[in-house]
């Protein structure tokens, strides 16, 4: 099958062939980063820009990153020194920025659905970096593909995703993107942070509060940061009892199986969601999770720009 | 029209590791251009094998992302995977690929080269040249010479792919 969109806005209206194009694609481009010249000119003469509302230093720069290795000329907006701060609303920004012929926006956003309302109203293609609390695809995407390179099917895989998954949108996209790939998911969290009926969500979704218990019947566990900022709103009494509770402990870890796989979408806050022990062990995927970031990045470019010209019919 | 049938098919195949066997096999990685080039480079390959005695090293090599037509078809080519396992300075590469026609995958294939180093040559082995060249590209190997009209179409088909070995000319539709 190929892929025949002009935008990445997020995983849940997409099937589970489409996500296996791009990690399937992104596997040929994971190869890239191996050699000594780590560029490929697929993108050469097309301009990206790269609009980033909330600040971010992962995602940022794997774009960055990806965007150069694939031979595009990149342009990063500077949200705080441009006239956003003058009161230019979203549109005209990015109209304006549309005039200079762009073929790709790559956009970060605290409200959801910016990048939908983009695509629908201007001609580059629009990948959603993260929109408000709804969806974060390309985190997904690179967790899953760490999933796949490590168990192969991800069909009766059972994930866990521990954390605030009440403001979390790689939850959510980690969610629909698993679910279509056949993967059973279990959140876990302190009641105050799970979203009430998330347990209808898509194919569903286990809910449970219990981490021990849960680690012992998992294949994978995706822990989340816990903002340190919610410490002072009322969903949990201290980040010490969150830690004890909810934390992904070094005695902890020595209960589950060594086959237990640990991920994070990072930044981590070492000994809070996971102790600094468990993060550099032998379990962690965290660093590899960075580089597939990487290669599924370049993969959503290369597929979002290759889809800019189906309209024309 | 049916240009190779099984038989002609393996006769080219052999008489191409024959040629290829001229060369310092040491030194030379047979890279095959996906799809079917890789399973004419692993034929090769074994034939080498069973010429020579000695065992030849192979790479593939998807060129999608070096094609100078991405900006004008539309939907993305399936992309396969590259896996050159040596390292190709100091060594003689030598592109395998199923049918010559434009020269243009051939042009791709070499600047994908490029980017994985420095070979100390380039050759050049297809099954089949069907002429027809847009850019000055030449092959060194040549299994068969097929004149055609530009309209029709060379098809290879391969038993680890389409279940038989043979070569076809047809309209194109």
């Amino acid at each position: 099958m190929q892929w025949t969109k002009k935008d990445l806005l997020g995983l849940e209206n997409l099937t589970a062939e489409e996500i296996t194009v791009i990690l399937d694609t992104a596997r040929a481009f994971a190869q890239i980063a191996t050699r000594s010249i780590k560029k490929v000119p697929a993108l050469r003469g097309k301009t990206v820009v790269n609009l980033f509302f909330e600040p971010s230093t992962r995602t940022r720069v794997s774009f960055e990153v990806a965007e150069k290795r694939l031979s595009a000329d990149i342009v990063n907006v500077n949200i705080a020194a441009s006239s956003v701060t003058k009161g230019e609303t979203l549109l005209d920004t990015v109209k304006n920025l549309c005039s200079y012929r762009i073929d790709a926006i790559v956009v970060r956003h605290s409200c959801a659905g910016v990048p939908h309302y983009l695509a629908e109203n201007i001609e580059p293609s629009v990948v959603n970096a993260g929109d408000g609390m709804h969806e974060h695809p390309t985190q997904a995407l690179l967790d899953i593909y760490t999933l796949r390179e490590k168990f192969g099917d991800l069909k009766g895989l059972k994930v866990a995703i521990v954390g605030d998954i009440s403001h979390s949108r790689v939850a959510r996209s980690n969610i629909w993107g698993l679910q279509k790939l056949g993967a059973h998911v279990t959140v876990v969290g302190p009641s105050t942070l799970i979203p009430r009926e998330i347990e209808r969500m898509g194919e569903g979704v286990e809910v449970s509060y219990d981490l021990p218990a849960t680690l012992k019947k998992v294949d994978a566990v995706n822990m989340l940061r816990i903002q340190r900022e919610r410490e002072q709103q009322v969903q949990f009494p201290s980040l010490r009892e969150y830690a004890r509770y909810f934390g992904l402990s070094t005695k902890l870890i020595d209960q589950t199986p060594e086959s237990l796989i640990v991920m994070h979408p990072g930044p981590i806050n070492r000994g809070v969601e996971l102790s600094g022990t468990v993060a550099d062990g032998p379990r962690s995927v965290i660093l590899q999770q960075v580089t597939n970031g990487l290669a599924v990045r370049m993969a959503v470019l290369f597929l979002v720009t290759g889809g800019t010209q189906i309209k024309e019919e | 029209m049916i240009i190779a049938d099984k038989t002609k098919f393996a006769e080219t195949l052999d008489a191409l590791a024959g040629s290829l066997s001229e060369l310092p096999l040491e030194d030379t990685i047979l890279v095959g251009i996906q799809r079917r080039g890789v399973y004419i480079a692993q034929r090769l390959a074994a034939l080498l094998e069973a010429k020579t005695g000695k065992k030849v090293s192979q790479g593939i090599l998807d060129i999608t992302f070096y094609r100078d037509d991405l900006s004008l078809v539309a939907l993305r080519p399936v992309v396969h995977s590259t896996s050159i396992p040596d390292d190709i300075n100091d060594k003689i590469v030598v592109l395998v690929d199923d049918v010559l026609f434009s020269g243009r995958t051939i042009r791709a294939a070499l600047d994908a080269l490029a980017d994985n180093g420095r070979a100390k040559a380039v050759k050049l082995a297809v099954l089949v040249d069907r002429g027809w060249r847009e850019l000055p590209i030449q092959a060194d190997f040549v299994g068969l010479n097929a004149k055609t009209k530009y309209e029709e179409k060379v098809n290879v088909k391969m038993q680890e792919l389409d279940g038989e070995d043979l070569v076809e000319v047809v309209e194109k539709k």
